[in-house]
């Protein structure tokens, strides 16, 4: 079989052929994002310094799931399968934090705006 | 279920070829492929671990006979309650139902030849006696005292017992699980036959689903927190300590956030095998199936945001005992919804009562007062008072003994015929039942009395007061055993000597029934096209 | 869902299944919902390092001070420049090529994979053994921070050691491949080890995108 050309992929027998162009244009952003992250290390930023590196480490990691592990070409099954995976992290880390961070809440939030104003000071400190 | 079922010869099992008999040798069982033996394999392990459990609780109740404590020193009786918790939950109740029926059933209810991943299935079943066996080892020479939620700093620094070992043994463990639930996922969603889409498919289907959600969710948690726990006993540094800026609280988050899913591990396959044993015993269709299908997946589901009901007393901020205290009240929904589509079922049901019906109807029951009591301890205020007591012990084993290990005897009952070819003598069995009942609630109830009176949990001595109460229960406790005891005989007996049992000896709906027992090793001769819903019974009474 | 005449089996095929398409589906699907527990299992650890970083965070912030940014960039650019081999040795089996250029890419991979072990080994583990900076076993910090320091190291050591064993578990499976291939268990129509393999490589990759800022870049390096 042949090489695939820059525009979509041929079809396998078992399975959608990625283009090497796409895989090395994934391979460049990457390689990128990995760069800019570092070098912003050393810029100050104040506590904006861990929202850029942790963003692009979510945008490496969606086109790593997206493009290497072929999750866009795959079955809704497969992307419900991932996303229940980080939801179940997402509880398990939001609902330890409610308590963790909160031990030195003397009052107890009369409402979700109240809770909403405690809550945000309490997320900034992760920064 | 297909139209067209060839005519079954009710030969005996001996004279024709089926699962049990197809090879023979220890090396054909030890390095099986077929879940049905695979399943086999699990219950015998788990028959054993469940007797070693039983056995540190015959002898803490029969310690508890006297205020003063009749049999132990204080030292010896916490490593027999540890030795029983760990015991049963991580060995015996965990794997229980989806182990032994969950494999032997899953491939025969939706009409596959096997599980996805057999290999992974036999290497599940020699992680897990791995496990055991550390496990059981770590008890024999010298056990452990920290209760089985292993809370630090006691775990971590104070206790002189074999923490590490038992850690691992249950760590070891926790992977066979994971490998079971992801087998169960990919099984019953990738190799339904034909015709068998997710509304066909029978009840305990359903839950075996959601108990495998749990198992691959919340699993994992628990293996990397007694990992943590096992290397701050090792190397001292301080990750649970406070005096180093360590939280003994982020250990019972990350514990609980596996353990309170467990306990739905626990009852969810118990609630499966419910619906199965009510419909065909009241030989009529589920009341509500799409509302009882869904309630397995919500209990699943909502099990994983409630754990913080284990730490209302224990320094949690009260910010998070609010939230997690509404969070449980909603776990009760969908388990209520269970019980009244089940009591809808029996009305105007033609029902019997063999043995597998009475433990059942026991389960309704029991599991109905177990949850409720749990209503009690999702309450904050309440629970202050009844937090570490024996309300809470009581509470947790009427859903786990009058709930799941009930449900797993009317399970192995039913399905008997079907595993072994064989059928028991019924009389016996719904004496053992009956005996199993009472034996039970005289053993738990007053418990509830006791705990709400105050006796604590966990004490190997208690006030003169409690005298009569305790030794209620102790009584309780030896009937209880010797009705477990009476199933092992005759189960065991009827191997051998039982009548031979016919495909389908209660004449009930289900692809399990429409294939000869035991089963041929490959399950179905062709794979079969359901065009029927489930629990097809004829409407109206018979 | 055809059933196959007896006798004539794709090859790699497992008589549990009814066809290809279902076992090729099957194998997905599981390698997926493993790798949903490794989030967990990765993620308990990812949740105690969260908390611990809210409550103490400048302690943290001198603890990641204490790591070497260079050689974590270095390794997180090793192990991308791996997940592309390791896509290209899988697309080789798609489009049907030899099996050398197949064995080629994973060599490759393999020798990426091992670079970042060795790295992590000589520069960072065996520096930090030296400098006392590995808790419970080799510990002579006493700078600011302390107690504090030495929790951040403790989850350093414990987030990339159970990394680093999922990248030695890898190798040891890219070795099996690299076998399997030279003995043409693979083609065009069969390849599923090879791809299912491939998911559990870049989810490893994945965790070390992660754990690099969250380790090496906590309140930067200015």
């Amino acid at each position: 079989m042949s090489d695939q050309g820059q525009q979509g992929g041929e079809h396998a027998v078992s399975g959608h052929v990625v283009p090497i162009s796409t895989y090395l244009t994934v391979f460049i952003l990457l390689m990128i994002g990995t760069g800019v992250t570092t070098w912003v290390a050393y810029i100050d930023l104040g506590r904006w310094n861990t929202v850029v590196a942790l963003t692009i480490a979510v945008c490496k990691m969606i086109l790593v799931v997206l493009f290497f592990m072929h999750v866009k070409y795959a079955t809704g099954l497969t992307r419900v399968v991932i996303l229940a995976g980080f939801f179940w992290l997402a509880i398990m880390i939001t609902l330890s934090c409610a308590d963790e961070l909160t031990r030195t809440w003397e009052i107890v939030p009369q409402s979700w705006l109240q809770q909403t104003n405690m809550i945000i000071p309490m997320i900034s400190r992760l920064f | 279920m297909s139209t067209a079922i060839a005519e079954l010869q009710e030969s005996p099992a001996e004279s024709r070829v089926n699962y049990l008999n197809a090879t023979y040798g220890i090396k054909s069982w030890l390095l099986t492929l077929d879940h049905k033996r695979i399943g086999l394999l699990y219950l015998g392990s788990i028959t054993l671990m469940f007797f070693v459990g039983g056995m540190a609780a015959v002898l803490m109740r029969l310690h508890l006979t006297e205020p003063q404590g009749a049999l132990f020193e204080p030292e010896t009786y916490n490593k027999l309650f540890s030795t029983h918790g760990i015991i049963m939950v991580f060995f015996f109740l965990v794997p229980s139902i989806p182990a032994t029926l969950g494999n032997f059933l899953i491939p025969l209810m939706i009409g596959a030849r096997d599980v996805a991943f057999p290999r992974l299935n036999l290497m599940s079943w020699y992680i897990f006696i791995t496990g055991a066996a550390l496990a059981l080892y770590a008890t024999l020479s010298g056990g452990v005292d920290t209760g089985w939620t292993f809370y630090p700093p006691y775990s971590a620094a104070f206790s002189h017992t074999n923490v590490v070992a038992v850690a691992l043994g249950v760590f070891v463990a926790g992977f066979s699980s994971i490998l079971t639930g992801l087998n169960f996922i990919v099984t019953i969603h990738k190799m339904r036959a034909p015709g068998m889409t997710w509304f066909r498919l029978p009840l305990f289907i359903w839950a075996l689903y959601a108990t495998s959600l749990i198992f691959v969710l919340g699993t994992p948690v628990i293996a990397i927190t007694l990992f943590l726990l096992g290397m701050e006993r090792i190397l001292h540094v301080g990750i649970f300590d406070p005096a180093v800026g360590g939280d003994p609280l982020l250990f019972q988050h990350l514990f609980w956030f596996y353990s309170h899913p467990a306990v739905y591990i626990m009852i969810l396959p118990g609630m499966g095998v419910v619906s199965e044993l009510i419909t065909a015993f009241s030989r009529k269709k589920i009341f509500g199936y799409a509302f009882v299908a869904f309630s397995s997946l919500s209990i699943a589901i909502i099990s994983f945001i409630v754990w913080g009901h284990h730490m209302f007393v224990t320094g949690q901020s009260i910010y998070a005992g609010l939230v997690f205290s509404v969070l449980s009240f909603l776990v009760a929904i969908p388990s209520a919804v269970k019980v009244f589509n089940w009591t809808a079922t029996l009305y105007k049901g033609s029902i019997s009562y063999e043995a597998p019906m009475l433990y059942a109807l026991g389960f309704i029951g029991l599991f109905t007062i177990g949850g409720l009591t749990g209503l009690f301890l999702a309450a904050l205020a309440t629970d202050v008072h009844l937090n570490g007591t024996y309300f809470i012990v009581a509470h947790f084993h009427y859903v786990m003994v009058g709930g799941a290990v009930m449900a797993y005897m009317g399970g192995l009952h039913f399905w008997w015929p079907k595993i072994t070819g064989r059928l028991y003598p019924d009389m016996w069995a719904r004496i053992a039942a009956a005996i199993i009942f009472i034996g039970f609630n005289l053993t738990f109830f007053p418990q509830f009395v006791l705990g709400y009176l105050g006796m604590p949990r966990r004490y190997a001595i208690y006030p003169s007061e409690f005298q009569v109460l305790n030794v209620m229960s102790s009584a309780g406790a030896s009937i209880l055993g010797i009705g477990y005891v009476i199933p092992l005989i005759y189960l065991i007996w009827s191997m051998r000597y039982g009548k031979p049992a016919p495909p389908n000896p209660w004449g009930a709906k289900g692809l399990e029934w429409t294939i000869p027992s035991p089963p041929p090793t490959e399950n179905f001769e062709t794979i079969p096209v359901v065009t029927e819903d489930a629990y097809n019974y004829a409407s109206g009474a018979h | 869902m055809s059933e196959l005449a007896h006798g004539a089996h794709p090859q790699g095929f497992a008589h549990q299944f009814e066809d290809m398409d279902q076992q090729r589906d099957a194998g997905r699907l599981g390698m997926w919902v493993f790798l949903v527990t490794e989030i967990l299992f990765f993620g308990g650890m990812f949740t105690a390092y969260t908390i611990y970083r809210a409550l103490h965070l400048p302690a943290f912030v001198q603890g990641s001070h204490q790591l070497i940014v260079k050689f974590g960039a270095t390794n997180t650019a090793v192990l991308i420049f791996s997940s592309l081999t390791m896509a290209l040795a899988i697309r080789s089996a798609q489009t049907g090529r030899k099996k050398g250029t197949i064995i080629f890419w994973l060599i490759l991979t393999w020798l990426l994979g091992a670079a970042f072990i060795g790295i992590k080994l000589r520069f960072e583990w065996y520096r930090d053994y030296l400098e006392g900076l590995i808790p419970g076993v080799q510990w002579f910090y006493n700078g600011p921070h302390a107690p504090g320091v030495k929790m951040f190291m403790c989850f350093y050591f414990f987030m990339t050691g159970l990394h680093a064993i999922h990248m030695v578990v890898g190798l040891g499976i890219l070795t099996v491949l690299v076998i399997m291939t030279a003995r043409n268990k693979f083609s065009a129509e069969y390849y599923q080890p090879l791809e299912i393999s491939g998911l559990y490589w870049h989810f490893v990759d994945i965790v070390w995108i992660f754990l690099f800022p969250l380790l090496y870049l906590i309140g930067g390096r200015y």
